[in-house]
């Protein structure tokens, strides 16, 4: 019976399923930014190994699954399960956002470099003062949407027995089994993902809009 | 001599190559079906998306929102898991396959839907006003115009197709990766295992995102 699920200690199982993978997605997301800008950043630049380099890690990770590397941060080092899935996470998605940083400063006009640079300032001093802040804001869309995927794709680390929501409900699921309970059980998990990445994406709709209407 | 990439496991591993052999057919059959599917749906929905008929864009909001804001692994779950009580026994290899076909048909119906919309409004208005219906203009004017911006990211979605057909390793699905998983805990080899599947994985995406690259560097210097 489906009324068997209602009970507050199932609810508070779920809900620490929720807080791993709201914790694994931000801390994800969090150092994939700042990786990924120093990525990004490399690859953008004309040094040759830098460039060279950053290139080749960008195109092997984004090429290969995310699932290869939570296996291998669980099973091959000795973090804690959760790190090990931030790790894997932020291994895959710091090239994803290096891609969406690299992009973001193409789309900064070449005058905004040549004026910077004339007016007496280091590569360094235009890169942080002029051009990131204004690359910043074409870069915006793209992350939110990253953050969606990254919320979305925790749900891999259950491969390798992380607790997060996913796995909660599975877990669940293991005891209650009936059809109506194996049922309530996927609606509630599919809706709470889905109330969390409709909401990010609405928001990130709108930003959308409002920096289309102040682009010159 | 007993690091994690160890010789005498990549020895073990050479001889057992079959066994990540068929992981790796399976990923690429998995992976020819997922996609026909996925562009299937991708160009029913995305067209049906830029219909004037309201119920039309309803069902392509629905099937588009609620597919991109929940994960691949619930869905995949649900196929395996849930529509068994259904009486709906599908075998891993189907769930495979309808798993990522249906997950990246809504990235692919919103691809089309934006390169529908890429074509001037005034080709629509000039073919219905030389009596093309909405849907015949649609099939020999708009989406001809629109296939060259939809395909550089369609290649990018063929990519992340292939690569979570890795999902189906949580199925105990038979793919590349639940080959290599496998073996690698059965042995506790995991270096070379994981090596061998990653050089697998780049040797059919890195290829499909080169090209892609092309296509969108071909199409800034057209347009």
């Amino acid at each position: 019976m489906i009324q068997e699920l209602f009970k507050p200690e199932l609810a508070w199982f779920l809900f620490d399923g929720l807080l791993v993978t709201l914790e694994i997605a931000f801390f994800s997301i969090f150092l994939s930014l700042f990786f990924g800008t120093i990525l990004g950043v490399a690859r953008f630049s004309n040094h040759v190994i830098f460039s060279k380099l950053a290139t080749l890690y960008i195109e092997t990770v984004r090429n290969i699954p995310t699932l290869l590397f939570i296996l291998a941060a669980r099973f091959m080092t000795n973090l804690q399960p959760a790190n090990a899935g931030i790790l894997a996470m932020t291994i895959f998605t710091s090239a994803i956002v290096a891609e969406i940083v690299r992009g973001g400063l193409n789309s900064v006009n070449k005058g905004q470099w040549e004026a910077a640079r004339s007016q007496g300032l280091t590569y360094v001093q235009t890169l942080l003062y002029v051009i990131l802040p204004q690359a910043f804001r074409n870069m915006i869309p793209p992350l939110m949407s990253q953050t969606t995927t990254v919320i979305k794709d925790t749900s891999f680390v259950w491969a390798v027995g992380i607790e997060e929501l996913t796995g909660k409900g599975m877990i669940i699921m293991g005891k209650y089994g009936s059809t109506g309970q194996v049922f309530a059980i996927f609606g509630t998990i599919a809706a709470t993902y889905f109330v969390i990445n409709y909401v990010l994406s609405v928001v990130a709709r709108a930003q959308q809009r409002r920096l289309a209407a102040r682009s010159y | 001599m007993s690091g994690p990439f160890a010789g005498f496991k990549w020895l073990a591993l050479a001889q057992d190559w079959s066994v990540f052999a068929e992981g790796f057919l399976t990923t690429i059959i998995v992976s020819i079906l997922g996609l026909a599917l996925a562009l299937a749906l991708g160009v029913l929905f995305g067209v049906i998306g830029s219909a004037p008929s309201k119920v039309c864009q309803l069902a392509n909001r629905c099937y588009v929102e609620f597919i991109q804001n929940t994960p691949l692994v619930i869905q995949v779950f649900f196929l395996y898991h849930g529509l068994p009580h259904l009486g709906i026994m599908l075998p891993v290899f189907s769930v495979g396959v309808l798993g990522v076909g249906f997950y990246h048909g809504a990235y692919i119906a919103e691809i089309i839907r934006a390169g529908i919309q890429a074509v001037p409004r005034g080709q629509m208005d000039a073919a219905q006003s030389q009596g093309f219906t909405f849907w015949s203009a649609m099939r020999y004017v708009i989406v001809p115009q629109a296939k060259r911006v939809v395909f550089p990211p369609m290649t990018n979605q063929a990519v992340s197709l292939i690569k979570n057909t890795s999902v189906m390793a949580m199925v105990a699905g038979g793919d590349l990766m639940y080959q290599a998983d496998s073996w690698a805990s059965t042995y506790l080899h995991y270096g070379p295992a994981y090596v061998v599947t990653g050089l697998l994985y780049l040797s059919i995406c890195y290829p499909l995102a080169a090209y892609a690259r092309r296509l969108e560097r071909r199409m800034e210097v057209s347009l």
